[in-house]
C-alpha cells in the first residue's frame, strides 16, 4: 500500500474492476500529447477504450484561494497563468467582473483597444490549437507554419503592453497604454498575412490531406445534447451544432455593434471542429478590421473616471491635492468595491470563460471563482473517449483544446 | 627497419589531430543535447516557441524528445506541484547518465508569485539543478542563451560524469 506522505499522492478514490482481460494504462501526468499536465487512466478492452477517468490537480497552484489575500488590481497578473495562450482574455474576464461589480463605465477608446487585443488573442490561441492538434496527430510541419504566424501577433502583443505571453494588457477601468505608432498599419498587415495564410497554407496543408481526414474524420463524435449536458461551451458546442456565441448572446465590450458570425459545424466530429477553428479566426480578422476604423473615431481617454476606485490620470495627481490623497489611498490600501456578488461571463477563445466574486466591501475580494472552459471539457473526456481506440485517444484531446492553467487553477 | 618507417606528422600520412578524451566526448555532448519534453505551464508555451520557425533550437543540436531514456537534459519549464513533484523525480532518475537540468521559469526556480500550499517553493528541492533561468514566463531566447551556458559547463566539465560529483565546478 502506497504511503501517503505530502509528495507522493494517495490515489485511494480511484476504484477500477478488472473482471475479464482488460489493462489499465496510465496516460500522463507527463505525456507529451496530453497538452499540459493531463493524467488519464484509461481502461482497455484491446485497443478500444471501455473506461476513462481524468485525474486532474497536477497544476494546482491555488490561484482562487491566493485571489482572497490580494487586492483587486494586484490579482490581475495572477489570471495572466490561467488560460497562458490567450492570457489577454483572462485579464479582461476579471477586469469586466470588477468594473461590474462596482459599475464603472469603460472609455469609447480603452474599449476598441480591448477588444482589438481579445480578438488578438483569439487568432493566437487559434493558430496554437492547430499547431499543436496537428503536431499530435502526426503533421510536423504545421506547427512550423501555425507558429510563425504566431509569433507575428505575439510580436504585436509586444509592441503593445511589452510582454510576450504573459501580458496583463487590460486594466480594471480601461487599458494602461494607448496604441503605439504604425500598431494598426502592423496589424492590418498581420490580419491579411493570417487571411492568406489560412486560404493558403493551412487549408492546403489539412483541408484535403488524406491522413489528417482519416484521423479526424467521425474521430470524438459530441452530439449537440451531450454537449450541452455536460456544459460545453464555445468550439466544443460550436462544433456539436449549436449556434451559442457569449458575444452574440450576451454582448459585452463592442460586440453588438459588430458585424461577425458564428460558425457552426454540424458534423459533430473533431473534423468539424478544426474547420470551426478555421472559420472563427477568419471571423476575428473581420472584426480586427472593423475596429480600426473604429480607433480613429474615439477620443483619447483610456481609463475610466472614478477616482474612488482608480487612480485619476498623472496631470490630476500631480497638481490636486485631493487626487494624490485618493491616489495615495488607492496605491496603499487598494479599491474597495462595495459588497455584493457579481458573474459575468465571457467569450475567450476556448469558451464561456467568467469570474464570480463575492465582496465584503474590504480590499480583498471574500471569494473568487473562475468558470473555466477547459475544466468542463476535461470532465467530458470520460465520456467522449470511451468506445473510441486507443489511437484516437490523442486525436479527441488535441481536439478538445484544454488548457491546464486554467483546469486545476 | 628503422628507414622505412613512416612519420605520420610530416610524411603525408594522416592528417593528426591532438585532443584530449574529455574534449572530445564533451564536444559530442554538448552539441547534441536532447531536452525532455516536460511542459509543466505557462513556460511549456515558450519552450515550444524555441522550437518553432522562428526560434529553431534544432541548430543548436537541440531536438525535443519524449521518453526520459532518450533525454539528456530536462527543462522543467513551469509550476512543479506538489502532487507532480513525485513523478518529475521519477522521470529525473529515469533519464540516462550524464543528465542535466535546466530550470525554466520563476515557479521553477523558487515558486515564483504561487506562494501557495500546493506549489513545490523551487525544484531543486526534487532535482539537482544546474542552470536557472530567470523570469516570467522567460523569452525564447533566454531559454536559447541557458542551453549555450549548459553547453559552456558541459565543455569544462571532466568526461567521467564521478569525477565532476566530488569537485563543486564554477561556471565561466
Amino acid at each position: 500500500m502506497q504511503q501517503p506522505n505530502r509528495l507522493s499522492p494517495f490515489f485511494e478514490n480511484l476504484n477500477f474492476e478488472r473482471e475479464d482481460n482488460t489493462m489499465v494504462i496510465n496516460f500522463g501526468p507527463q505525456h507529451p500529447s496530453a497538452h499540459g499536465q493531463l493524467r488519464l487512466m484509461l481502461e482497455l478492452d484491446g485497443e478500444k477504450v471501455v473506461k476513462a477517468y481524468p485525474d486532474i490537480g497536477y497544476l494546482h497552484r491555488g490561484i482562487e484561494k491566493m485571489a482572497e489575500n490580494m487586492t483587486y488590481n494586484e490579482f490581475l497578473p495572477t489570471t495572466d497563468r490561467l488560460d497562458y495562450i490567450a492570457s489577454t482574455s483572462n485579464n479582461y474576464a476579471y477586469a469586466l467582473a470588477v468594473e461590474k461589480l462596482i459599475g464603472l463605465e469603460v472609455p469609447r477608446r480603452a474599449q476598441v483597444i480591448r477588444t482589438i487585443l481579445l480578438e488578438v488573442n483569439r487568432i493566437i490561441s487559434h493558430l496554437f490549437f492547430i499547431a499543436t492538434h496537428a503536431l499530435d496527430v502526426g503533421a510536423m510541419s504545421v506547427f512550423l507554419y501555425a507558429f510563425r504566424e504566431r509569433e507575428f501577433g505575439m510580436d504585436l502583443m509586444e509592441d503593445y503592453c511589452g510582454a510576450r505571453l504573459t501580458h496583463s494588457a487590460v486594466r480594471i477601468g480601461g487599458v494602461p497604454l494607448d496604441i503605439p505608432d504604425g500598431w494598426m498599419i502592423a496589424l492590418r498587415k498581420w490580419c491579411d498575412k493570417v487571411d492568406y495564410e489560412l486560404k493558403h497554407t493551412y487549408n492546403a496543408l489539412l483541408e484535403k490531406n488524406r491522413i489528417w481526414k482519416m484521423r479526424l474524420e467521425n474521430v470524438g463524435v459530441l452530439s449537440s445534447k451531450d454537449a450541452l449536458s455536460w456544459g460545453c461551451t464555445g468550439p466544443m458546442l460550436r462544433g456539436s451544432g449549436v449556434a451559442y456565441d457569449i458575444r452574440k448572446e450576451e454582448p459585452y465590450e463592442l460586440y453588438s455593434e459588430l458585424d461577425f458570425d458564428i460558425p457552426i459545424a454540424d458534423t459533430n466530429d473533431s473534423y468539424g471542429r478544426y474547420r470551426l477553428y478555421m472559420a472563427e479566426m477568419e471571423e476575428s480578422t473581420k472584426i480586427i478590421r472593423q475596429l480600426i476604423v473604429k480607433y480613429d473615431e474615439t477620443e483619447p481617454q483610456l481609463m475610466a473616471h472614478a477616482p474612488q476606485y482608480i487612480s485619476a490620470p498623472k496631470e490630476e495627481i500631480m497638481t490636486q491635492n485631493y487626487a494624490l490623497m485618493q491616489h495615495f489611498v488607492l496605491v496603499t490600501q487598494g479599491m474597495r468595491p462595495p459588497k455584493g456578488e457579481v458573474y459575468v461571463p465571457t467569450e475567450s477563445p476556448k469558451g464561456e470563460l467568467g469570474f464570480y466574486i463575492k465582496s465584503e466591501g474590504e480590499p480583498y475580494a471574500y471569494r473568487l471563482k473562475c468558470r473555466a472552459p477547459s475544466f468542463f471539457h476535461t470532465g467530458l473526456l470520460q465520456e467522449l473517449l470511451v468506445g473510441t481506440y486507443i489511437a484516437d485517444v490523442v486525436t479527441i484531446i488535441g481536439s478538445t483544446n484544454i488548457v491546464f492553467g486554467e483546469v486545476d487553477r | 627497419m628503422a628507414q622505412h618507417q613512416v612519420n605520420y606528422a610530416s610524411a603525408g600520412g594522416l592528417p593528426v589531430a591532438l585532443t584530449t578524451v574529455d574534449h572530445l566526448i564533451n564536444w559530442g555532448r554538448s552539441n547534441s543535447l536532447w531536452p525532455l519534453t516536460y511542459g509543466l505551464a505557462c513556460c511549456a508555451i515558450e519552450m515550444m516557441a524555441s522550437g518553432d520557425s522562428r526560434y529553431d533550437f534544432d541548430r543548436f543540436g537541440t531536438i525535443f524528445r519524449a521518453s526520459p531514456r532518450q533525454a539528456d537534459v530536462m527543462i522543467l519549464a513551469g509550476t512543479l506541484s506538489k502532487k507532480h513533484a513525485e513523478f518529475a523525480r521519477r522521470l529525473y532518475d529515469q533519464m540516462t547518465e550524464p543528465k542535466w537540468v535546466i530550470s525554466m521559469g520563476s515557479c521553477a526556480n523558487t515558486g515564483g508569485m504561487f506562494n501557495t500550499y500546493a506549489t513545490v517553493q523551487g525544484v531543486d528541492r526534487i532535482v539537482p539543478v544546474d542552470i536557472y533561468l530567470p523570469g516570467c514566463a522567460p523569452r525564447p531566447e533566454t531559454l536559447q542563451y541557458a542551453l549555450m551556458m549548459l553547453q559552456k559547463k558541459i565543455r569544462k566539465e571532466s568526461a567521467n560524469m564521478n569525477k565532476n560529483k566530488k569537485q563543486n565546478l564554477r561556471l565561466i
